[in-house]
This record gives structure tokens, C-alpha cells and sequence, in this order.
């Protein structure tokens, strides 16, 4: 009797709601940094300022202790050039990861220089980082004396980008290996995370959504002051006065796609992550840029296989794919011969189809784990995937049903199940908000970590830059005095969020969503051009104009779902906007354009910036590495850093 | 799930179709204490408490989870709770000597 189904038909009723409802009530807490967003960033910004003698707030939409991306785990720390096996200089690595277009140098120059003291501290909270039961001796990678274990991704340079020279013999050699990735029981982080914040003391409010920012006397563009919530249970108000906030929250994902129906919520990001920290930023005044990047989602989707990320080719490390007949594909791995590409090269692609629809190669194809050393097959069956974000409950499911990579190949789902359309796009990982080198946004008193900022990178990203910005919030909090926030903004903010409740029907989430998404993938998908982005435009401002005013929640959690829609809403109008302002098309922004086709003209080598201005949209500009000198810029402005923290 | 206990005679509701995935745990009442550590563990609130003490969770949004396995892996009683993954998310396997085809 554990579905909803089955519980009416036993007791000839549905359920109560099981928490008590509190809409349009209101707590209020006062504080001297506030965070939002609980994830790997939000908990590691919470945790270093509250070092710093804080007294810190930490609101999580669902429960920290396995919340956001990084909750579930994390198999690779995946840019430690600091670590003592490393064999590159970390400013120099971390300039040459900037070299990628559009990047986000500031971050990378505080992930590549503090990251491995960030993992080090990890160890102090019960983290485990090191093979210390021996379960791995003899795995290449694996350094004997410290008993890390580095990773082949990233072997000789950063890249997404295949080389073509890879899988060649002696292509990636020990010696000359770049050490700068390290394999991690990352299972163990989030709750030792959460463990860490309760010792000192951080206030922790899970199920707790932010909504939007307060700031000074209630104006757009002035200092941030504060925050406004709601708890997804009982619909209680929470109004959070802060000297600092730093947000932590994700980039938004399904704003091209629901298709929940089919395989759940099979996305790559789950629900939660619906832009909802970028959109309350936004409309405080705060600047973002790169809005106008989006890509292809080439797992999941509810359409495609989520098993095995990373490609959806089985081709996690090391593993030789083979077809159905044995025969080894000319399909590099993500192993030490081709140095952890992601990817295979274009031409590799398209030789594997060709070979397919010849008969050359007979699907489907395998991973082939018996021809790999047992201690290989252990290191990427139980460690890398079963530390992997949601790899862990897959491989659990193969072992319980009698899988073994002693003896059994595992199925691939590349080729077989096509491609993806392109009109199955995210933008979770590309756009947010502009920061300065103390990870402030645009905004007096409002700091940014992890992927709220703009070309965020991944786990250690988030750890380092959360660790950095908690330090600098803190050090801003000490130096000001708070504000009473205005209650004209908070009854605004109120009237917004309890609208849905407040009506007796109307249209629902899922229907909103499925619109606003159909919109994108018509309008800001594979075809663009500046009538198609008006026309998408107009459809979302109909959609805010009609749409909007009807739609309706039946509890706290349709609520947050449904303020979670208008997240996507705004973030999909913001997306365009973006999209109107370039007009050039740009392979590394994923954005083509058929009226402007030229790729990547030098004069429009630049961000653009979107921001709210008396609510009015503005564009800005700024040039390619406008942080300056990273190694200049980070020491102008850590003078006073002090390492791996020694617990008191 | 055979018809016994679930006689047509039983009174019938008019109740809209069941979502899909229809629910991606099974919980085992004999194993789960209903220390409702699940409901807790999940970040997106795929369940809710089940009104009578000691007794599993109900599986409310099923179509809301993301597959992140936590509610799982975290239990602290082990065979609670196993997880169902939908007929469209299933996995195969071939065994390299025999060539005989294994499926989650």
C-alpha cells in the first residue's frame, strides 16, 4: 500500500496532506550571511564563513544532506593541479583551462589554487579521498606512498575535445601525465558536509525555497539586504535579513524539455534545479552573461537511456567497447589511452555509423570488463560509478541481478538509440551571474558560487568557489551593518509566490512547463534567427500575460513547482533576450544562427551581459578574460589566505 | 499482484490514471520500520509520510524522481526498500563466454 493509488482504494480516501499548512504566514531571521542554494558550493560557503566567526544561514530546497547535484556523490575531484602528484604548475594549468572561449577565469584560478586544500579539509570532515583499505594496489593511477588515485581524465591537456592523436601508442605515458585529476569516494561528502555545518553552529532550513532577494529600500540594483522564502511542506513565509547572502543555487534545467510521463524525471539535473537563484538575482538587478549558451542533451531526456553518464556509450574509463560480435570498435575510451576524452573525434563517429549500416560493425555493442585487469574492472565498476553522482543505485541494480564484470559485458546504448534532437537543449551549465574577483555579482552584498556563476565547471568548482565566496561574504559582513527590509517588496513578493494557492483552478505546472518548453524548442532551438526569437519572445510574454494569472497549486509542493515554472519562464525570456543581442553565430556558445552564419567573428569575440535596469532589459558588453592577470588578480586579492584549515 | 484481495465486488472509485513510471521502489512492510529516512533523503519530496505510524512511506509524485537512487542507498534497513526502475529504463548484459543476454 505504498502508492497513492493503492492507499484510496484500501481506505476510501486519499490522504491528508501530512505537514501542517502555514501559507501566508511569516517567520523572520536575522543573520550575518545568508545562503541559498545547499549543494556542494552552498554547503562549503556556509561552512567557511561560518569559520570566520559568522553567524550563518544555509536554506536548502530539499534536505542538504544529499541535496543538488553533488548530493548523491562525486567520482572525480576533477582539478587539483595543487596536489602533491601533480605534474603542472597551477597557475599555468589554470590559465591554459581559461584559454577555452568563454570561460570563467576567476573561478578556474580559485578552483586550480585552493581546490586541493579544499579536498584536504574535505578529509578533516570524514571525507574519504584515498584508497587507505588497499582495496586498489596495482590500479594505474594509483600512488603508492599517498595512496591517491589519479584519474585519467584530463591526462595530457583539459579536453572535451578529442585529439585526434589519441589512442595512438604512447600517446598519454606515465611520465608525462599531468596528474591533475583525482578519483574520490565522493558518497561520503555530502553528509559529512551537512555533519560540519551543524557542528559550527550554521542555522540550517531545508525545504526551503528562496523566492526572490530583498534589498535596500526595496529598489532594483541596490545593496541585497536579505531574502524571502517558503517552505515546501507547510507554505510558511520566511523573511531572512542578512549583512551578506551568497548564492548557491543551480542553473536551470527542462526548460527545453518535459517528458516526465516517460522515464520519470530522467533529465541529467533533477527538478530542482530550475534557475531559481539566476532568476531572483535578476530581477534584484544583478548582471548576467553568457544567458545565450545552451547545448544538446545527449542522455536521458525520458527518450534516451539514462544509464551510465557521461556519453551514454558505456565507455567509462578504460572499459574497451566491443560489438555484438567481439570485435573491438576504433572507438576511443575514457582511459589512459586517449588521456579521458569524453568523446570520440567526428570522424571516429561517423566511421562506427558507417561500419554499422555496412555491416562492419554488428549492434548492439558491449562494454567489455573481462578483458580489462580484475583491479581495472573493480576501479571503474565499484568506484568510479559507484561514487558517481546517480551511477551508484545503477550498479547496485546490475549486481543484485546477477552482473559481474569478472565475466559479463555491459550493454551500450550508443548508436542504437540515435541521436539526439536537437531541440532537446539545457542551459543548466551555461549562464549566470557576472562576478568579480571576491565572487561578488554586480550587486553590493551579494556573492555567487558554484554553477550560479556564469561557464561554471563541476564538484571541486563548486567546493572551491562556495569555500572562496563564504570567506569573502564574510569578510564584506563584518564591515556592515544590516537594513530593515522594506515591506513594500515583501507583500509584492508575498502576493507573487501565494498567488497559485490563492485561486480555485486554473491550469496546473506540468502544463505551463510543457508550453513554455515547446516555445523553446521552436523558437531557440536548431533554427534561429531574429523573427524566430521575436516570435518565441511574444509566445513567453503571451504565455506571462494569460497564461500566468490562471495558474493554480493545490499544496505547498505543487506551489514550489509552480514558482519553479515561473523560474523557467523568466529564464527562458532571458535566454532569448541573450539570443536577440548576439548576432553572430559561436561554436563554443552553441549558438548558430542562419542570419548571421559567419562563426565566431573576431568583433564579436565578447560576453554579453543581460541586466534588469528600472525594469528595463539591458545589454552590456565585456571583452574575452576581462579578469586580468588570473595570478596577478588572485594574489592582489588573497593576500591574507591561510591555507587548509586546522580545526579548532 | 494476483486478483485475490482485489475482488471487482470491492467497492470501485473513479480515479484518473496512475502515473508513469507507476513507482520506481518497492517497499517491503515486512523490513520497513517506517523511520520515513527516505522521505527525508529525497530532494525532491517523491514521498510523502504514511499517516499510520511504522508503516512505509507512500510514493505521492513517482514521475517527479530523478533516479538519484539516495532513498535506496541510504537505508539505514537494509531490504526495506529496492528500487524499481521502469520497463522503459532496464539494462542488459551478455555473458562473454556463453553469449546468454542477462536484464536487470
Amino acid at each position: 500500500m505504498t502508492t497513492w493509488h493503492d492507499y484510496l482504494k484500501e481506505t476510501g480516501r486519499p490522504p491528508s496532506w501530512p505537514y501542517p499548512v502555514r501559507f501566508e504566514e511569516e517567520q523572520e531571521i536575522d543573520t550575518d550571511v545568508l545562503v541559498i542554494g545547499g549543494g556542494i558550493a552552498g554547503c562549503w560557503a556556509a561552512i567557511s564563513a561560518a569559520r570566520q566567526g559568522m553567524r550563518v544561514v544555509l536554506v536548502e530546497k530539499g534536505d542538504t544532506i544529499r541535496s543538488g547535484a553533488g548530493g548523491p556523490g562525486c567520482d572525480h575531484w576533477c582539478n587539483a593541479p595543487a596536489n602533491p602528484l601533480s605534474r603542472v604548475d597551477p597557475d599555468g594549468w589554470a590559465r591554459h583551462m581559461a584559454d577555452r572561449p568563454y570561460s570563467n577565469g576567476i573561478g578556474i584560478q580559485i578552483q586550480c589554487r585552493e581546490d586541493y586544500d579544499t579536498l584536504l579539509e574535505m578529509e578533516q570532515m570524514g571525507g574519504k579521498i584515498r584508497d587507505t583499505g588497499d582495496e586498489y594496489v596495482g590500479a594505474e593511477g594509483r600512488d603508492e606512498k599517498t595512496r591517491l588515485m589519479i584519474s585519467p581524465r584530463y591526462g595530457t591537456i583539459h579536453s572535451y575535445l578529442p585529439d585526434p592523436r589519441m589512442g595512438e601508442p604512447n600517446f598519454n605515458p606515465p611520465e608525462t601525465r599531468s596528474n591533475v585529476v583525482i578519483r574520490v569516494w565522493g558518497s561520503t561528502f555530502k553528509p559529512a558536509l551537512k555533519k560540519e555545518c551543524r557542528r559550527l553552529g550554521v542555522r540550517i532550513f531545508d525545504r526551503v525555497m528562496g523566492t526572490s532577494l530583498l534589498t535596500e529600500g526595496g529598489a532594483q540594483g541596490a545593496r541585497v539586504i536579505g531574502a524571502t522564502g517558503l517552505n515546501t511542506r507547510t507554505g510558511e513565509f520566511l523573511i531572512f535579513r542578512s549583512r551578506a547572502t551568497i548564492l548557491s543555487t543551480a542553473g536551470a534545467g527542462s526548460i527545453w524539455l518535459l517528458s516526465m510521463e516517460l522515464g520519470g524525471y530522467s533529465n541529467m539535473i533533477s527538478r530542482a534545479m530550475s534557475g531559481d537563484g539566476t532568476v531572483m538575482a535578476f530581477r534584484a538587478g544583478a548582471s548576467l552573461t553568457r544567458m545565450e549558451a545552451t547545448g544538446v542533451v545527449m542522455i536521458a531526456t525520458g527518450l534516451k537511456h539514462k544509464w551510465y553518464t557521461g556519453g551514454g556509450d558505456a565507455s567509462y574509463e578504460n572499459v574497451p567497447i566491443v560489438d555484438a560480435n567481439g570485435r573491438r570498435l576504433p572507438y576511443p575510451i575514457q582511459g589512459w589511452e586517449d588521456a579521458g576524452a569524453m568523446v570520440p573525434t567526428p570522424e571516429i563517429q561517423e566511421k562506427v555509423r558507417r561500419g554499422v549500416q555496412s555491416g562492419e560493425y554488428a549492434l548492439p555493442f558491449y562494454a567489455d570488463f573481462p578483458s580489462m585487469p580484475e583491479v581495472e574492472q573493480d576501479a571503474t565498476w565499484k568506484l568510479m560509478l559507484g561514487e558517481e553522482s546517480t551511477t551508484k543505485i545503477i550498479i547496485d541494480t546490475y549486481n543484485r541481478a546477477g552482473f559481474d564484470t569478472r565475466r559479463d559485458m555491459l550493454q551500450s546504448y550508443k548508436f542504437i538509440e540515435g541521436q539526439s534532437l536537437p531541440q532537446w537543449r539545457e542551459a543548466g551549465y551555461g549562464g549566470g551571474l557576472l562576478v568579480d574577483w571576491n565572487l561578488r555579482t554586480t550587486l553590493e552584498g551579494l556573492y555567487a558560487a558554484g554553477t550560479q556563476m556564469f561557464a561554471p565547471e563541476d564538484h571541486s568548482y563548486a567546493a572551491a568557489t562556495g569555500r572562496y565566496a563564504g570567506r569573502k561574504a564574510a569578510a564584506y559582513a563584518r564591515e556592515v551593518g544590516g537594513a530593515a527590509p522594506d515591506r513594500c517588496q515583501i507583500e509584492a513578493e508575498k502576493n507573487r509566490v501565494y498567488a497559485p494557492v490563492r485561486r480555485s483552478g486554473g491550469i496546473e505546472w506540468k502544463e505551463l512547463h510543457a508550453g513554455i518548453a515547446r516555445v523553446m524548442q521552436y523558437y531557440a532551438s536548431e533554427y534561429r534567427t531574429e523573427p524566430l526569437f521575436q516570435i518565441g519572445l511574444d509566445a513567453l510574454e503571451r504565455i506571462e500575460a494569460e497564461t500566468v494569472p490562471r495558474l493554480y497549486a493545490l499544496d505547498p509542493h505543487k506551489l514550489m513547482r509552480s514558482l519553479e515554472d515561473l523560474s523557467i519562464l523568466e529564464y527562458a525570456r532571458i535566454i532569448l533576450r541573450a539570443s536577440l543581442a548576439r548576432k553572430a553565430s559561436s561554436l563554443p556558445l552553441g549558438f548558430h544562427r542562419i542570419d548571421y552564419p559567419a562563426l565566431d567573428p573576431p568583433e564579436w569575440n565578447k560576453f554579453l551581459t543581460v541586466t534588469l535596469d528600472n525594469d528595463r532589459v539591458r545589454i552590456g558588453e565585456l571583452p574575452q578574460n576581462f579578469w586580468g592577470d588570473m595570478r596577478q588578480q588572485y594574489e592582489a586579492h588573497n593576500g591574507d589566505y591561510q591555507g587548509v584549515y586546522r580545526e579548532k | 499482484m494476483e486478483l485475490e484481495g482485489n475482488v471487482p465486488s470491492k467497492k470501485m472509485f473513479a480515479i484518473p490514471n496512475v502515473q508513469t513510471p507507476n513507482q520506481q521502489v518497492i517497499f517491503n512492510p515486512d523490513v520497513c520500520n517506517g523511520c520515513n529516512h527516505c522521505v527525508e533523503v529525497c530532494q525532491i519530496d517523491v514521498y510523502i509520510p504514511h499517516p499510520e505510524k511504522g508503516k512505509p512511506p507512500i510514493i505521492l509524485h513517482p514521475e517527479e524522481c530523478w533516479y538519484c537512487g539516495c532513498c535506496v542507498n541510504d537505508c539505514p534497513r537494509p531490504g526495506a526498500i529496492e528500487f524499481n526502475w521502469p520497463l522503459a529504463l532496464r539494462g542488459y548484459w551478455k555473458n562473454k563466454k556463453t553469449g546468454k543476454i542477462g536484464r536487470v
